[in-house]
């Protein structure tokens, strides 16, 4: 009896294992899954032009078979570029004084308030981006610059972008703070380090592997949002010249376009590639940030 | 015993919320002397030395009253000179924690913080403290190699010669061997032993040996309150308090 219970617990166990091995399986080969679909699906783009036409010309017509992706990657690359500017020193100045100069129960309420932030959806964002942030650039920020917009412009869109980002950089960057002994503090602090001298060299030098991977993950968060910047940044297929440009970031192109030019199997194969350059480029923003976390943690 | 001391705490009262944590606590820490600061873990050993060079203040919920003198002036008061007062005080943790960045700047960096620009000057001052904490033999060829490299040991060697650069008058130790093999245990303890003629050394320590191997002057303490103090002879030989026979005796352990 003994025994035959044991093979039977032994024999569930095993089945346990490889139950959970195959659904490792699945979520490890996802991604790349993923990617290659996209790749087969763009075959067809790949065929017609060579892929240097497509990422580095910037004409987009579609009707005489032109797809040159480079404005809608310029755009993508400004927003991110430009709302991580606004979001990395609010992040970082609001992430010590949370974590080094506030008492306790600042964090304690902060806390629930960045995961809310950080939870609500990005249509909403968008909504408050066309209702405050597009009249606050038309009407303010430009006329400050000698520029006359609609408000539909790069900068919108990386505002609106910043706000969505910086609870999400913020709470990695306090969990990286937090994560420094209080004893490197006071060991700074002992040899006659103020405050603000141990903070430069001991804290941001401690964490500083920390804040990359935060600020990589941001830009790979960044670079894919779609639809709160869509509602924003303008979506005209021109390279953008400034920052109070309209701007047309690869995920709006996606958003926009897909579904209804199905008819042309160029033009779905061409918004299929502009996916998987979106991938690729998401893809390694991460990959980088991690290289940069190995890299830096020994010392 | 003399009046005077180098550090002395008059009603020193310590809370954190409700919970009283160092209870009207008078000593007396003389010059020139290891005094060791004895006593059952949580009794609140390590708090009174962070008081003393106001790391306290770290900890917003910490509530002090009372006085803690240095060289007569009370520290408690003080404001902007507070980096100026922890500067004399050289504080050496639990275990080891060396600053994110190489062997040599570890050294450097409060040379700095204190105004040493000149390189030379720097240079010498490195090895000058690498020598006396007794790890310029092993660290000289990798001096730009990043102090996490060290063993703990040595890490704990290289912390007290950081605190010995910016020229401290007192060593503030706790339980600064806790963390180390019996080997780098007594290469800590003799340089203790070898530097109280030119420094106020206060060892925090609940290991009863280390504290007969090197203690001038013991105060000892227990739940927060300060049982005895005086002279090491006179504790271990002739203790006064019944507490203190009971933890002579290991009552405690």
């Amino acid at each position: 009896m003994m025994l035959q219970n044991r093979e039977i617990r032994r024999l569930r166990d095993r089945l346990n294992v490889s139950w959970m091995i195959v659904i490792l399986a699945i979520v490890l080969f996802l991604p790349l899954l993923l990617g290659l679909g996209l790749f087969v699906q763009s075959g067809l783009l790949l065929k017609e032009l060579s892929i240097w036409n497509v990422l580095f010309t910037s004409q987009w017509m579609p009707m005489s078979g032109k797809f040159g992706l480079l404005s809608f990657i310029l755009s993508s690359l400004m927003v991110t570029v430009l709302s991580l500017l606004i979001a990395c020193p609010v992040c970082l100045l609001t992430a010590i004084h949370l974590t080094q100069y506030a008492k306790r129960y600042v964090l304690n309420i902060m806390h629930p308030v960045i995961d809310i932030l950080a939870g609500i959806p990005s249509v909403i964002y968008g909504v408050w981006g066309i209702l405050a942030v597009v009249p606050l650039v038309s009407k303010y920020i430009a006329p400050l610059f000698g520029v006359q917009t609609s408000g539909y412009t790069l900068l919108a869109g990386a505002i609106v972008l910043a706000i969505m980002i910086i609870p999400f950089i913020l709470n990695i960057l306090i969990e990286v703070f937090r994560s420094i002994p209080t004893e490197l503090t006071e060991a700074s602090l002992a040899l006659g380090a103020t405050r603000w001298q141990t903070i430069k060299f001991v804290i941001l030098r401690k964490g500083f592997p920390g804040i990359i991977s935060a600020l990589g993950l941001g830009i790979s968060r960044a670079f894919g949002e779609t639809i709160a910047v869509l509602m924003v940044v303008g979506n005209v297929a021109k390279i953008p010249t400034g920052i109070f440009q309209p701007g047309y970031p690869l995920p709006a192109l996606i958003a926009n376009n897909y579904g209804e030019m199905m008819s042309i199997p160029m033009y779905q194969s061409a918004l299929m590639f502009s996916a998987l350059v979106l991938f690729v480029i998401v893809m390694l923003f991460n990959l980088a940030s991690r290289i940069a976390i190995t890299k830096f943690e020994t010392k | 015993m003399k009046n005077s001391g180098k550090i002395i705490t008059k009603d020193l009262n310590l809370f954190i919320g409700k919970q009283h944590i160092l209870k009207n606590v008078n000593i007396v820490v003389p010059d020139n002397k290891i005094t060791v600061i004895l006593g059952p873990s949580g009794c609140g050993k390590t708090t009174l030395l962070k008081s003393m060079n106001r790391l306290t203040d770290l900890y917003p919920e910490m509530v002090l009253s009372g006085q803690i003198l240095i060289d007569d002036k009370d520290i408690l008061k003080a404001g902007a000179e507070v980096p100026e007062i922890r500067r004399k005080m050289g504080l050496l943790s639990q275990r080891p924690y060396p600053l994110p960045m190489s062997i040599y700047k570890n050294i450097a960096y409060g040379l700095k913080i204190n105004g040493v620009s000149n390189h030379k000057e720097l240079d010498d001052k490195v090895e000058y403290y690498l020598r006396l904490a007794n790890l310029w033999d092993e660290v000289k060829d990798r001096l730009r190699e990043p102090a996490s490299t060290l063993s703990i040991g040595q890490q704990q060697r290289l912390c007290l010669a950081r605190g010995l650069a910016v020229d401290p008058e007192i060593i503030l130790a706790d339980e600064p061997t806790s963390a180390l093999d019996p080997l780098s245990s007594n290469a800590i303890e003799k340089q203790f032993v070898k530097l109280k003629s030119s420094y106020t050394i206060v060892v925090v320590t609940h290991i009863l040996r280390q504290a007969r191997r090197i203690a001038d002057h013991i105060i000892f303490m227990y739940l927060g309150e300060v049982i005895e103090q005086g002279s090491a002879n006179k504790f271990f030989n002739y203790p006064e308090m019944d507490k203190t026979r009971e933890y002579l005796k290991g009552a405690f352990n």
